[in-house]
């Protein structure tokens, strides 16, 4: 039992402890989080059966469900704050697939008198499912309960306790499937994240896509899509999780190809589907992989997991491949360069949608994923051993090439969506460099300021009816102050100046990165300089590319009148807005969400105020931290923090001022001046360097052709695998041997192209047509059989009875 | 019992409708045809199953019947939809799937 103690000390940084951080015996709000995600699964049914013949076509219904959700984890938030600093309440045994510890632990409580009388409670603790397994595979739900005593640092420091509520599912060869709700300071963010934007972007879509032709349709997907996540952030087990994950995936393909009628609409939908599953492979991989590995085989209880991993029972090998594969479904799910691709073009689907895939929902699914599993990647990757690893490398590369891409879009949307790949980057860059909290919080702040600036466009967008900002935007400020004042702040905020939300949690992970060794600030978990560098230069870019955004949409001259666009994304016939005039300001159901997304992108940033912070009492500092990070916990990895540092904070400042002022210098004093001067309608400079210069103008052919990322996708990858194997071994044979100096020469377009050329070509020659003449010829034979009489068909089917019949009997005789 | 009267009786039967849906011109008659086989199938069952002093035989044959009934339906309402069509129910002239 003293051992035990000992161990149970909160922020041991020498090793998890083997002490459980887990109870099934909380508050109410805690203890049913689950009802969150069921509710606005119901809502999805009800809109589906009844949502037609409501008076408000079913929006009602998934209002009304997110709304309660949405308050309902409001709740669950205070109990979790509650629950975070006051719980001294019976722990559950901490699930666990090693035998020696279940037995120990066992010896050690009968040896020690802990409360075994209560047998109501012991029973009720069997059913909820916490087993210990044993090593011969029989778990055994020997439940013990232990009396935590407060005790620790400060005085009052409790230990982070999660709350777990499983029951048993299912049992099949002697596995247990668990369904269940994991409440900790990450699930309860979560809640808070998923459900508030939910209930904004509803709001919103009653105005934006009122008229629209699958009205009813599009609200059912918004409540399923919702119910996925909260589902997904909300799973206990693994397996859970895949189920949620898939779910997010095929709401997003609904909701992306919502204006299905229109091909590219379709294309997007099923691009981000497809995308998807590649990752989807790797999500597998690696979930069985760690079901093997670490859960034994026996569970696939995400505690149990991270458990057996930060007991270092689990062998290194499995864990790379483990992580690596689920890196893959980060990858594809969080619009990780290279297969970020998805993300862009997932812009088809309406604003709203955009906002919540974006902000809440599906994007975030990977870096969740991360955080949830944090241990698998830090023990995988060695992220507190090393200074370099895959995770934060790709995050790293992807914030740096996907701000880039912002700068040559011209659809507003899209410079957000690439904003998003970018900022994505930051969150798995600083999982990887060990920055769990700054991760976390950057999705957090990141959440409300990114949904303000999508429903901000869509508001734009909504009244011009185009999101094109070079032909149909310019000069919006005067017609729109309000959604111009909204996107000011989240850009900002975005932007990362202080002292707005993006400062802060950005501020974080470039301290996270460790790499800032020069004026003081000390590093995490290893020198990460490569990233610390990355990060800076993602911050120039966010602040250039957003600077660059606002003059486009909002400033200079309107140049909607003269050359309009009348193919808008959504082409409903009946829209009441007229197609002529100036267009005007949106309705208050557009405009509260942007309002209050504002005053959000604003505050949130206050809630992880850096530790030392001077003139902030402590206990203002950190509260983030301590609240959602389960430090100590015996499922998290001992991470180290950073500490902050002013020079950081003030360098990292002045780039992002850099950015803006460049940016501001080119478009807002260059161009806009030159307009001026010549009258015209100007968005670049016409001899810009872009123009004159060859090297400029390759890098930005390069980035409109966004890397040829696509070009490598449909064309090459899609090409090879479209033909069989042996045609593109035969094609090899052609085209390497012979034509290796003539394909040398040309660009990676070209070849792609040829590639699709030939094992088009070749299929078409080859198989297609061989396989056609051959049916070709049986056909014109068998079509003398095939007279068009019934009684002809009888008659053979007849005469084929009795030859069987015939057959039978013979072999009966025999 | 004289399984064996049953069995001929019944294989009569068969052979008279597999010959008349062969045979007939006419829809209505090809279907009452099929009615035949499908009584003498069912006389099979019933003397098979009060042979081996089973109810599964007798089950077997009610079941047939329902779905002989439907079925009928079905034929009856193709023949009617033919019949509007074409104005007659020859079958040897619905030739349209000719090859």
């Amino acid at each position: 039992m003293n051992s035990l103690l000992a161990t149970a000390l909160p922020f041991v940084t020498e090793g998890p402890s083997e002490v459980s951080s887990v109870t099934n015996d909380a508050s109410w709000f805690l203890e049913n989080a689950w009802i969150i995600p069921l509710l606005p699964a119901v809502s999805f049914l009800l809109i589906l059966f009844f949502g037609k013949r409501m008076p408000k076509k079913g929006a009602e219904f998934g209002i009304a469900a997110v709304g309660i959700a949405f308050v309902l984890a409001v709740l669950t938030g205070f109990s979790w704050l509650d629950h975070r600093d006051n719980f001294d309440g019976p722990l559950a045994e901490s699930p666990s697939v090693t035998a020696d510890d279940g037995h120990h632990d066992d010896d050690a409580d009968h040896s020690d008198d802990v409360d075994h009388s209560d047998e109501a409670d012991h029973s009720d603790e069997e059913a909820l499912g916490v087993a210990v397994i044993d090593q011969d595979g029989t778990s055994s739900s020997d439940t013990v309960v232990l009396t935590v005593e407060a005790e620790g640092e400060g005085g009052g420091e409790h230990a982070y306790v999660a709350v777990q509520k499983s029951t048993q599912w299912l049992q099949s060869g002697g596995i247990e499937f668990n369904a269940g709700i994991l409440v900790d300071g990450l699930s309860v963010m979560m809640l808070f994240v998923v459900t508030l934007i939910s209930l904004l972007v509803h709001i919103y879509s009653t105005d934006y896509v009122s008229g629209d032709r699958r009205y009813t349709h599009y609200f059912a997907f918004l409540s399923l899509f919702t119910a996925s996540m909260l589902f997904f952030v909300l799973s206990d087990n693994i397996l859970q999780m895949i189920v949620g994950w898939e779910l997010v995936g095929v709401c997003s393909f609904a909701l992306i190809g919502h204006w299905w009628e229109e091909k590219p609409n379709s294309d997007a939908a099923l691009k981000a589907f497809l995308t998807n599953r590649v990752g989807d492979v790797g999500l597998l991989v690696g979930m069985i992989t760690l079901f093997f590995a670490a859960g034994g085989g026996q569970t696939f209880d995400t505690l149990a997991i991270n458990n057996a991993i930060n007991q270092g029972t689990v062998g290194h090998t499995a864990l790379v491949v483990a992580a690596a594969a689920l890196m893959a479904a980060v990858m594809s799910k969080s619009g990780q360069f290279i297969l970020h691709t998805w993300l862009p073009d997932a812009m088809a689907g309406p604003t709203p949608v955009s906002a919540l895939i974006h902000a809440a929902t599906m994007v975030v699914a990977g870096i969740y994923m991360v955080a949830r599993l944090y241990p698998v990647f830090f023990e995988g990757m060695q992220i507190g051993g090393s200074s370099i690893n895959l995770l934060s490398t790709v995050g790293a590369i992807t914030l740096v090439f996907a701000g880039l891409l912002a700068f040559v879009q011209t659809d507003i949307k899209k410079v957000l969506a690439y904003s998003t790949v970018s900022q994505l980057g930051y969150m798995a860059m600083a999982l990887g460099v060990g920055a769990w909290t700054a991760a976390v919080f950057h999705l957090f702040t990141h959440a409300f300021f990114k949904a303000n600036l999508f429903l901000g466009s869509g508001s734009v967008a909504h009244a011009v009816h185009s999101f094109d900002m070079k032909k149909s935007m310019g000069g919006m400020k005067k017609f729109m102050p309000r959604t111009y004042i909204t996107f000011i702040i989240g850009s900002i905020a975005l932007a990362g100046l202080p002292p707005l939300a993006g400062f802060w949690s950005k501020d974080e992970i470039l301290v996270g990165t460790g790499g800032w060794g020069l004026f003081g600030g000390t590093g995490g978990n290893g020198a990460y300089t490569f990233h610390l560098l990355m990060g800076m230069v993602g911050a120039a870019l966010t602040a250039a590319y957003m600077t660059r955004c606002i003059y486009l949409t909002f400033h200079g001259e309107y140049r909607g009148n003269d050359a309009h666009d009348d193919d808008h994304a959504h082409a409903d016939d009946d829209d009441a807005h007229a197609h002529h005039g100036d267009p005007h300001e949106s309705g208050p159901r557009i405009l509260w969400p942007l309002y209050i997304l504002s005053g959000f992108s604003i505050l949130v940033g206050f809630l992880n105020l850096p530790k030392g912070l001077t003139g902030v009492p402590d206990s203002w500092q950190l509260r983030f931290e301590h609240f959602i990070e389960p430090a100590g916990a015996s499922y998290f990895p001992a991470i180290a923090h950073g500490a902050p540092s002013w020079s950081l904070a003030i360098v990292s400042t002045a780039i992002a001022l850099a950015g803006i002022g460049g940016a501001y210098w080119y478009y807002f004093v260059k161009v806009d001046g030159l307009a001026k001067q010549t009258g015209q309608h100007l968005t670049e400079l016409p001899n810009g360097f872009v123009t004159t210069n060859k090297l400029a103008r390759t890098g930005h052919k390069v980035l409109v052709e966004k890397y040829y990322l696509d070009h490598l996708y449909t064309g090459v990858i899609a090409g090879f695998t479209k033909g069989p194997l042996a045609r593109a071994t035969y094609w090899v044979n052609q085209n390497i041997i012979d034509g290796f100096i003539n394909t040398t020469g040309e660009t990676a377009v070209k070849v792609g192209r040829g590639v699709y050329d030939k094992i088009d070509q070749g299929v078409i020659e080859g198989v297609v047509n061989g396989s056609g003449k051959v049916s070709d010829a049986t056909g014109e034979e068998l079509r003398h059989i095939n007279t068009g009489k019934v009684q002809n068909y009888a008659a053979i089917l007849f005469a084929g009875a009795a030859v069987l019949a015939g057959a039978f009997i013979i072999a009966l005789a025999l | 019992m004289l399984l064996n009267q049953f069995l001929l009786l019944a294989a009569a039967l068969f052979c008279i409708g597999v010959y008349g849906v062969l045979v007939r011109k006419n829809a209505i008659l090809v279907l009452m045809s099929v009615e035949l086989i499908l009584n003498a199938v069912n006389i099979n069952l019933v003397a098979f199953g009060s042979l081996t002093d089973d109810v599964g035989g007798e089950v077997f044959a009610l079941f047939t019947i329902a779905v002989a009934a439907a079925e009928v339906g079905i034929g009856l309402a193709i023949v009617l939809l033919m019949y509007r069509n074409r104005r007659s129910i020859d079958l040897s002239e619905a030739d349209l799937m000719k090859g």
